[in-house]
């Protein structure tokens, strides 16, 4: 009987460490920056000249949002933040990121020329697709996005009105997130 | 010597040549202490890949980000500190020995120990096992008795 059952502890032991390892998604690394505060920054904005920093969402509770016409899961998520903002319940601020790509040739161009374009493509863009965002801050060399900890467009963080980070979610956001996870955040967060 | 020399020579024409490629590359000592750097960190994008071996568009990002914070005069450890701020303990190669990477610091060790004290064990029951077995002065009787018939 023991000598059945020492083996046997190791294989099931076994069994759940590689159950729950190989059920993982490698892709999904837990962000430092839940419970730190949102990384400053001052951009122009994808409507004017006017510039736009997290401080000025301090006491809202908002939502944060990467995204690039060639991305292409930003295709796939953004009905989902269209209706979502249709409900009207929280801001969603766009980051445009580095929407002039190395091999695009634009990308050869002066900057205020690659803003111009970067903005007259995301605008048609928007049309198109609609246009979830309150507003959307123009990140062209993609600095605001290392801040932010941006590996995979879209991402997506929800901010507190103290300008806490307490949610990031990497690839595209579901309903199914939004009803089980961002949701109840929000809630909770417009409660206290 | 010699070797060294052409050894040296060589390389010196390869920075020729990359030097016309990549206009960042200026500075010899900036991109020493890149490369130096960036080789203990991960891409995010292609992950069993450096930073400094990557040609994903966000490790470009990310080297230009190292190399600023070079440039600005910033240790090695303040370089790191900041991208695992930003990214996680996840974009070193060798992580930091913490209470939170203890297992993945000693545990292997720890399961070397277990294994160790296992093997003794079962060594010592196999030795006594095999302990030649005395035969009673009753058993010797015995067996003479049987021998003889």
């Amino acid at each position: 009987m023991k000598k059945v059952f020492i083996p046997m502890v190791f294989f099931f032991g076994l069994v759940i460490f590689l159950a729950i390892g190989l059920n993982r998604d490698p892709r999904e690394i837990p962000s430092p920056l839940i419970g730190k505060p949102a990384p400053a920054f001052t951009l122009v904005t994808l409507e004017s000249d006017k510039t736009f920093s997290p401080e000025q969402m301090l006491g809202k509770v908002w939502m944060f949002n990467v995204w690039a016409t060639w991305c292409v899961a930003c295709r796939e998520e953004h009905p989902v933040l269209v209706a979502f903002a249709e409900k009207n319940q929280i801001p969603i601020v766009g980051l445009s990121y580095k929407e002039i790509q190395p091999q695009d040739p634009a990308a050869k161009q002066t900057d205020a020329i690659k803003l111009q374009v970067a903005r007259e493509r995301s605008a048609v863009w928007l049309q198109r697709h609609g246009n979830p965002y309150t507003t959307s801050v123009m990140d062209l060399d993609g600095r605001v996005g290392i801040q932010y900890g941006v590996y995979g467009v879209p991402e997506t963080y929800v901010i507190d009105p103290q300008g806490v980070i307490r949610f990031k979610h990497v690839g595209a956001v579901t309903p199914q997130l939004l009803a089980e996870k961002i949701l109840p955040l929000i809630q909770s967060l417009g409660k206290s | 010597m010699k070797r060294v020399f052409v050894f040296g020579m060589s390389m010196l024409i390869g920075l020729a040549i990359a030097g016309e490629a990549a206009p960042l590359a200026q500075d010899p000592v900036v991109e020493a202490r890149l490369v130096h750097i960036s080789q203990e960190l991960r891409c995010l994008v292609c992950q069993n890949e450096s930073l400094s071996s990557s040609r994903a568009e966000l490790a470009d990002d990310l080297r230009r980000e190292v190399r600023d914070l070079i440039v600005a005069n910033k240790s090695d450890q303040e370089i790191k500190d900041f991208l695992v701020s930003r990214y996680g303990d996840f974009v070193l190669y060798r992580p930091e020995v913490k209470p939170l990477t203890w297992v993945l610091w000693f545990g292997p060790f720890v399961v070397l120990l277990i294994a160790g004290i296992f093997l003794l064990a079962y060594l010592r029951q196999r030795r006594a096992s095999l302990q030649p077995q005395v035969l009673s002065d009753a058993e010797r009787a015995r067996v003479e008795q049987l021998l003889k018939d």
